[in-house]
């Protein structure tokens, strides 16, 4: 029994029933993703960082915010964290801080030289740090105790000191 | 599952005009066997490093020193030195010429024919060997240790961009060599269906091109002129961003091949047939026209990119993992097929009945399934939200190493068992060996990035020599020394490939009875009764072109229009 030749003009593919089964499956499946990820990143509100404002990495230590970074409270439970990581010896300007429980912090973070990488351990905060862009996500700390962010691009020799910590008090 | 019988019916077609078989000049085989040469070399160099970097997770002191203080009597400056060194030599070097010398032994054999313009593929491989000896002068020096991303603005010698530049355009003029000779064949063959093998390298090759076009412009008009004084300064994000254009059909630049392999030649050596030709060659012409425009899923974390376009990428993304999905279908059903072939049976009988006791299908067939869970983690980095949990963490060298380093690096592996005996007339000097290299090449890479998996998930960042790294918690202790015995493992699994393939090309010539032959499968239904349209590349190209304006288009000129080149470089003080 053989399939008869078909002209050189055939359309359709020849497929197995059980690869046509696999395909929509897999098809569905992708399908389902996306939604979930549409879904969720809506329901949860992930946010991502997007276009904030364009600075120049050359003057960003002597003129704007950056100039005296650190933490400014907005209200009783609303913080900025204004922060300048620096390549040229490897720290975050600040390293540290503290804030109360219950207080939602928003990031702004800036390079004043090469790449860096903010990451806020066992949060939601992931941001890529750019000389010329500023980063900036929002982290409410509903727990008290010591949160770690390390830089997590290659910025350097010093790139595995580069870490800051942000202290939640009862 | 069970139902795919060896009886199924294969339809008989008119005979079409390509001669049975072709044996390669000796010329040719020596193009191909250099370029493999010049591969494997630079895996010896790269894998050296791995091992290193895996061992000072774990905080490895020698006589109470750190491992990378003591490594820096041996000229080797620091971690990233290393590093640099590891990322380029086995992600660009190995697979670049790797898959130049594997795509021309696939156009000329396929085609039946010899290169249309052998010099210019000569001349293609001259270019490549002298942009990699360019850019591993000043990785060597330590004026490049910029890791293979070279993110501005850490400035490398600007030697180090020429010769990356060199490199990829010997790569184009190898393409375009294949090219005339396609232009050629089909002259000769009209209406023939493209042999399925130089069918899908034309693709990569094609696909390669359009991909490198941005990596082309960052550093044609970015990062050489700022490195050699003319421009005061770069725009790092859009210096990423038209890295990101290249780099994520580059990840497909380096699959293709472990495809073409699995599609068109596995199933033969595993004494079956290729399963489906005309979903084989549908898959190709999804990624060519798919595997670009998703470049923004490497930089949902970049604050210069709108969010709406990274989800539009994100999404895109999704659509990419279907033709690797038939891909899976495919391959598992020509594996089933050949099993049964010979005479495997029941549910699972055919995997047992497969040919295990040798060494290029047993690695293959490894790698596909680490190919499995590097799919699985492929997908969670491209969702756009738990790409938060695990951007720029370990779990991201986790994953390639199952990708790059697994799926693609022992495919070529098993591609190296039959090619270099090939191409070199020699038989390979261990079999015994070359199946334990993959099996231990699969055990330590289980190891090893279930490890980095881990530590990844648990907040460690990459790129970071995490044994010395000062806030390192007590729970990422016991995945920093698996790490390191993963890595030890592979140490072995690298260097059995090595030491095989030298002493293969050191042992004597075989008689021809014992030269292997270039496996390419048959595909079940003859190619000739897949649609036309599945053979035609009008369509195609212009889906894919036009992709790339439409998700790209619109903010690379945004981008463009808003440069601000205010970053000067940082170079060799920081590192
Ligand atoms: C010989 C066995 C190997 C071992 C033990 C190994 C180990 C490692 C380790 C521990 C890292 C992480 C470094 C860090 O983030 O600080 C790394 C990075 C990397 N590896 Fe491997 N690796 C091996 C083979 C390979 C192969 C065969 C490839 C590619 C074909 C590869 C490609 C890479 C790349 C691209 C990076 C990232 C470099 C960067 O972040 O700049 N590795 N490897
Ligand atoms: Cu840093
Ligand atoms: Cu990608």
């Amino acid at each position: 029994m053989t399939t008869p030749i078909q002209p050189d003009t055939k359309l359709s593919v020849h497929i197995d029933p059980y690869e046509r089964g696999w395909m929509i499956a897999a098809a569905a499946m992708l399908v389902v993703f996306a939604v979930a990820v549409t879904l969720a990143s809506y329901s949860l509100g992930i946010q991502l960082p997007g276009p904030e404002q364009r600075v120049n990495p050359q003057t960003i230590t002597t003129s704007g915010p950056w100039a005296n970074p650190g933490l400014r409270q907005l209200s009783a439970s609303k913080y900025e964290a204004y922060i300048v990581a620096h390549g040229v010896g490897w720290y975050f300007n600040p390293r540290e801080f503290s804030v109360p429980v219950g207080s939602e912090v928003t990031f702004y973070v800036t390079s004043a030289d090469v790449q860096h990488g903010f990451k806020l351990i066992g949060t939601n905060i992931n941001m890529m740090i750019i000389p010329g862009q500023v980063s900036t996500l929002t982290h409410k700390f509903d727990k008290p105790g010591q949160f770690n962010w390390v830089c997590h691009e290659y910025c350097g020799l010093g790139h595995a000191a580069m870490y800051g910590t942000v202290t939640v008090t009862q | 599952m069970t139902a795919i019988s060896v009886s199924k019916p294969v339809a008989v077609s008119a005979p079409h005009t390509l001669p049975a078989k072709y044996v390669l000049t000796s010329v040719e085989k020596r193009l191909v066997g250099l370029n493999v040469l010049m591969a494997t070399v630079a895996l010896s160099i790269g894998s050296l490093f791995g091992p290193l970097q895996a061992l000072e997770f774990s905080g490895l002191q020698v006589n109470g020193v750190d491992l990378y203080t003591w490594l820096q009597m041996f000229l080797l400056k620091s971690y990233y030195q290393g590093l640099t060194l590891h990322g380029v030599l086995n992600a660009l070097v190995w697979t670049t010429f790797f898959i130049v010398g594997f795509l021309t032994l696939c156009v000329i054999y396929g085609l039946r024919r010899p290169l249309a313009l052998p010099k210019l593929n000569w001349a293609a491989f001259i270019v490549m060997t002298l942009g990699l000896v360019i850019t591993a002068v000043p990785i060597l020096l330590n004026q490049a240790s910029v890791l293979f991303t070279f993110y501005p603005p850490l400035q490398a010698h600007f030697t180090f961009y020429i010769g990356l530049v060199l490199v990829v355009v010997g790569s184009w003029m190898a393409g375009w060599g294949f090219y005339v000779t396609y232009y050629r064949w089909r002259k000769a063959n009209p209406g023939v269906r493209t042999p399925f093998i130089a069918f899908s390298s034309l693709i990569t090759m094609v696909l390669w091109q359009i991909a490198t076009l941005g990596v082309a412009s960052e550093i044609l008009f970015q990062l050489l002129p700022w490195s050699l004084g003319l421009l005061p300064g770069v725009d790092p994000q859009l210096d990423r961003t038209l890295f990101w254009f290249t780099g994520h059909p580059l990840v497909y630049f380096w699959l293709l091949p472990a495809y073409i392999t699995w599609y068109g030649m596995l199933p033969k050596q595993a004494g079956g047939k290729l399963f489906s030709d005309s979903l084989a060659r549908f898959a190709f012409w999804l990624f060519l026209v798919l595997s670009t425009p998703l470049g923004f899923h490497h930089q949902y974390t970049d604050p210069g990119v709108p969010q709406m376009w990274k989800y539009i990428h994100a999404i895109l993304t999704y659509a990419v993992a279907f033709p690797s999905l038939i891909t899976a279908f495919t391959v598992v059903a020509s594996l089933e097929y050949a099993g049964r072939a010979r005479g495997g049976k029941g549910l699972f009988g055919w995997i047992r009945a497969l040919p295990w006791g040798d060494p290029s299908v047993t690695i293959q067939v490894l790698s596909g399934i680490l190919f499995i869970f590097g799919g699985i983690g492929g997908m969670t980095n491209s969702s756009y939200n738990v790409n938060l949990v695990v951007h720029n963490t370990a779990w991201v060298p986790g994953h390639f190493h199952l990708t790059v380093a697994s799926a693609v690096t022992m495919s070529f592996m098993g591609i190296a068992y039959w090619l270099v005996p090939y191409v070199t007339g020699r038989k390979l000097w261990s079999r015994k060996l070359a199946l334990v290299q993959g099996w231990t090449w699969f055990i330590g890479m289980m190891i090893f990035s279930n490890a980095m998996h881990t530590l990844g998930l648990l907040g460690a960042p990459r790129r970071v020599p995490l044994g010395i790294a000062p806030y390192v918690p007590a729970n990422w202790e016991p995945r920093l020394l698996q790490t390191a015995i993963g890595g030890s493992i592979l140490f072995f699994g690298a260097y059995m490939f090595i030491f095989n393939v030298l002493m293969t090309a050191l042992s004597k010539r075989a008689s021809a009875a014992e030269m292997p032959e270039i496996p390419e499968a048959e595909a079940v239904q003859d190619p000739q009764l897949t649609p036309a349209w599945l053979d035609r590349w009008a369509p195609w190209l212009t889906a894919a072109v036009l992709l790339v304006v439409l998700v790209y288009g619109p903010n690379l000129f945004v981008q463009l229009s808003n440069m601000a080149n205010t970053s000067p470089g940082f170079n060799t003080g920081l590192w």
